[in-house]
């Protein structure tokens, strides 16, 4: 009981730490601490069947903070318009509290769900023992995967033209594995934890990957002249598995030249793989290339869980309720979604109602260089849809 | 047997009729009001090969009061002039030599996904010594595993009680249905009830998802574990094991022979009720009873990819047969349900509101509830409420 209390209040972060560990005979509910903590292995996953009835998914919904919850409107509205048989049960998650309930909850419904569609969600506590949200959906979901398909709109002018890259990310260790401790006063240690299994897993998730799209090439983004263990150790594994698929080239590149080579000469890149934070960095470079942050749209795949959500994790809480924000970053994570669900039909067409809106109607928000707001774009979208399925041609 | 037949013939030349009908331009009485009408009734589908924007549905009579009120149905849609195609199979049991075979019939609801089902007759005696019904064949074939019945009071319908709400939801694909039967010794016979854990699991998940998707607090699993320790146990152990991932829905559980008292005392306490197959169809009648009788409870089964629209207590009323007095409310109520089911919430609106009216009014009543109109009568009201709405 006593245990209870202090787990309630916000005690000391190292002192939750030892009431934790003491209570590791009830694992049942694990708190943030024990979560930051868990080894970065392969969890176990009891399985329940998916949310999928009459033909009908049900979808875990999280707006998030920022602009999210204006962008998960579009989303419905486009949803409803079309009709696409999908069943939305949003959570909330306040921003505000420091305890985990609804981010656990969130991540529940996720499991009896099998799919959601996020926005990014805020933790606004810095206090050292507050995991971050995202990072604790990711981790309990055991996403190892983040896939971020970059592909240029022929309607957006930018520096490069052309590029399709698939950029596919290690999304649950390396830097993010927050295992962070002042060893003497004034020295932090902060690890970075590569294991050969997540390595293993994500590396044969990208050949599997190049080999299903067709790809051509696979390229590792590391740093293994430097952090010759870990980063050698992720290397190693892609290279061992790339003699698996000798239909795909194989080749290498260290991190730094890779930024340079990605804004000087991008087509040179098909599929890249990458540990932790090299992938989040290369993933904005890559989208600041082709129009920034409210285009592109990114996967989370774990072995049972998919998590749909726009391509660079930003808020965007400085544009919220403006009525500026680009919507489309939201809407192709929809359309991702509803292709991973099967539902081709609608995917299809809101695609094609979006490359229209872009590349040939021109109606875009500030931040492409457009003058129109997020509802001039969302409206045009829903119009083209009309026109799409009037004229059936524009799509296959 | 004539009446019966006439029935058939004339739901089956309506069948055909609707499917020729064409592509006739929306009503504007549906298009004007624009305040329900937000989405375009050209694209709603859940068939992804369907461009043209119409439903195709596929229709089964079947046996007793079946063609008449899928007739009405037919009627309320056609005058509605709601985008839906039906493809009718006469399918019946009592009647194997004019019935559709049944891979056609499921390959049929397989590939449109959804159809609407009157009752199929069961007799007592199997013929052929077969101990599946077709009904149970049916279901087996697609996976129908979970049934819904929803038991709403509905306005100026008297019953003992007001205001019940409850949605019933059984597991119809094994359980006492199994069909294994067999005498070991002469005069001993054993029936099998059979009960899986994937099974359970799998209408627990359904009972809960559903219930959230409703927006309902409650999920009351019934069961009879205290006798039957290891098979309603694992039902029940099932249920429990599943209630821990929805920790914002409240889970209760409750014996079969307390719940049945229960819902005849105090029906209002029920919310979402979870049941394996037998105890499900007992207490799905019981509930029905208590809002008047089976001619006004809606009900659906649902596998994975499709889902059947039926009436929730399965009865055929041979009696009523040609007669013109079934109450065709259930089978109205079921086919609103459809066109929800696939996106065209507007239309389902409308005959959902069309209903209420009619039965606010209370001029046209079936007999069953205590008036003197036919179904003929009740349909025409239907119809007339949906032009005037």
């Amino acid at each position: 009981m006593a245990l209870r209390l202090l787990s309630k209040l916000n005690v000391r972060p190292e002192l939750r730490g030892v009431v934790n560990l003491s209570s590791a005979a009830a694992p049942a509910t694990l708190s943030d601490f024990d979560v930051q903590h868990k080894t970065p292995v392969v969890r176990k996953q009891h399985l329940v069947p998916k949310a999928h009835y009459g033909g009908r998914h049900a979808v875990t919904m999280l707006p998030g903070g920022g602009i999210g919850p204006e962008c998960m409107g579009y989303v419905r509205d486009i949803f409803k318009y079309i009709g696409a048989p999908v069943d939305f049960e949003v959570v909330d998650i306040d921003p505000n509290v420091d305890n985990d309930e609804d981010v656990q909850y969130a991540i529940t419904t996720i499991k009896r769900n099998g799919v959601c569609l996020k926005g990014n969600i805020e933790t606004k506590s810095e206090a050292a023992y507050v995991t971050s949200r995202n990072i604790a959906l990711r981790n309990s979901l055991d996403l190892y995967a983040y896939v971020l398909h970059c592909k240029s709109f022929p309607g957006i002018t930018t520096r490069h033209k052309d590029i399709d890259i698939h950029i596919i990310r290690q999304n649950t260790e390396g830097e993010y594995a927050m295992l962070e401790h002042e060893s003497v006063q004034g020295v932090i240690e902060s690890m970075k934890v590569v294991t050969a299994s997540n390595s293993e897993r994500v590396a044969r998730f990208a050949f599997e990957f190049a080999k299903r799209n067709n790809r051509k090439k696979v390229t590792t983004v590391h740093k293994a002249n430097i952090m010759k263990l870990s980063d050698g150790l992720f290397l190693e594994t892609s290279r061992r598995l790339a003699k698996e698929y000798p239909d795909i080239e194989h080749n290498d590149m260290i991190i730094d030249n890779c930024c340079m080579q990605l804004v000087s000469k991008p087509h040179q890149f098909d599929v890249m793989l990458m540990t932790n934070l090299y992938g989040s960095i290369v993933s904005n470079v890559v989208c600041g290339i082709l129009g920034g942050a409210g285009l592109h749209s990114g996967r989370n795949y774990g072995d049972h869980y998919a998590v749909f959500e726009p391509g660079t994790r930003n808020t965007g809480t400085a544009i919220a309720g403006k009525n500026i924000a680009n919507p489309i970053a939201m809407i192709n994570a929809s359309v991702d979604m509803l292709e991973h669900l099967g539902h081709h039909f609608h995917a299809d067409l809101i695609k094609a109602a979006v490359a229209k809106t872009i590349n040939e109607d021109h109606i875009m928000t500030p931040d492409l260089g457009g003058t129109a707001s997020s509802t001039d774009v969302v409206k045009a979208i829903i119009d083209n849809i009309d026109m799409c399925i009037k004229n059936k041609v524009s799509f296959h | 047997m004539s009446l019966l037949t006439r029935n058939v013939c004339r739901a089956l030349m309506q069948g055909t009729y609707m499917t020729h009908m064409g592509k006739g331009v929306h009503t504007t009485s549906v298009n004007a009001d624009k305040n329900v009408c937000y989405a375009p009734h050209s694209i709603s589908t859940l068939q992804s090969s369907s461009t043209e924007g119409r439903i195709k549905c596929t229709l089964i009579p079947g046996d007793g009061v079946g063609p008449e009120l899928v007739y009405s149905v037919q009627e309320v849609f056609k005058a509605a002039d709601i985008p839906v195609d039906f493809e009718s199979f006469f399918f019946s049991e009592v009647n194997p030599t004019l019935s559709a075979p049944l891979e056609d019939v499921v390959n049929s609801i397989a590939r449109n996904k959804c159809c609407i089902k009157g009752i199929l007759a069961t007799p007592d005696f199997s013929h052929t010594g077969e101990l599946q019904t077709l009904n149970m064949k049916l279901r087996n074939a697609l996976d129908l595993y979970a049934n819904v019945v929803h038991v709403k009071s509905l306005p100026n319908v008297k019953s003992r009680h007001r205001d019940v709400d409850c949605i019933i939801i059984r597991e119809q694909t094994e359980g006492e249905y199994s069909a294994l039967e067999h005498e070991s010794v002469p005069g001993v016979v054993e029936c099998l009830k059979i009960i899986t854990a994937a099974k359970s699991e799998r209408i627990a998940k359904f009972a809960f998802d559903y219930a959230v998707k409703m927006g309902r607090k409650k999920v009351t699993a019934v069961h009879k574990a205290n006798i039957m320790k290891l098979g309603d146990g694992l039902f029940l152990r099932s249920c429990e094991e599943m209630a821990k991932l929805y920790p914002r829905l409240q889970f209760e559980k409750m014996i079969v022979d307390n719940c049945s008292m229960q819902m005849v005392s105090n029906p209002n306490q029920f919310d979402v009720m979870v049941t394996p197959n037998l105890y499900g169809n007992i207490v799905d009648n019981l509930a029905s009873g208590l809002v008047g009788g089976a001619g006004v409870v809606a009900g659906a089964s649902y596998s994975a990819e499709c889902a059947v629209f039926e009436q929730g207590a399965r009865h055929i009323f041979s009696g009523a047969v040609g007669k013109n007095i079934a109450n065709p409310t259930a089978m109205l109520l079921c086919s609103a349900n459809l066109l929800a089911h696939v996106n065209l919430h507007p239309y389902s609106r409308m005959i959902k509101n069309a209903i209420n009216k009619v039965l606010t009014d209370g001029k046209v009543r079936t007999k069953d509830l205590g008036g003197q109109s036919t179904t003929k009568d009740f349909t025409n009201a239907v119809i007339h409420c949906l032009t005037t709405s």
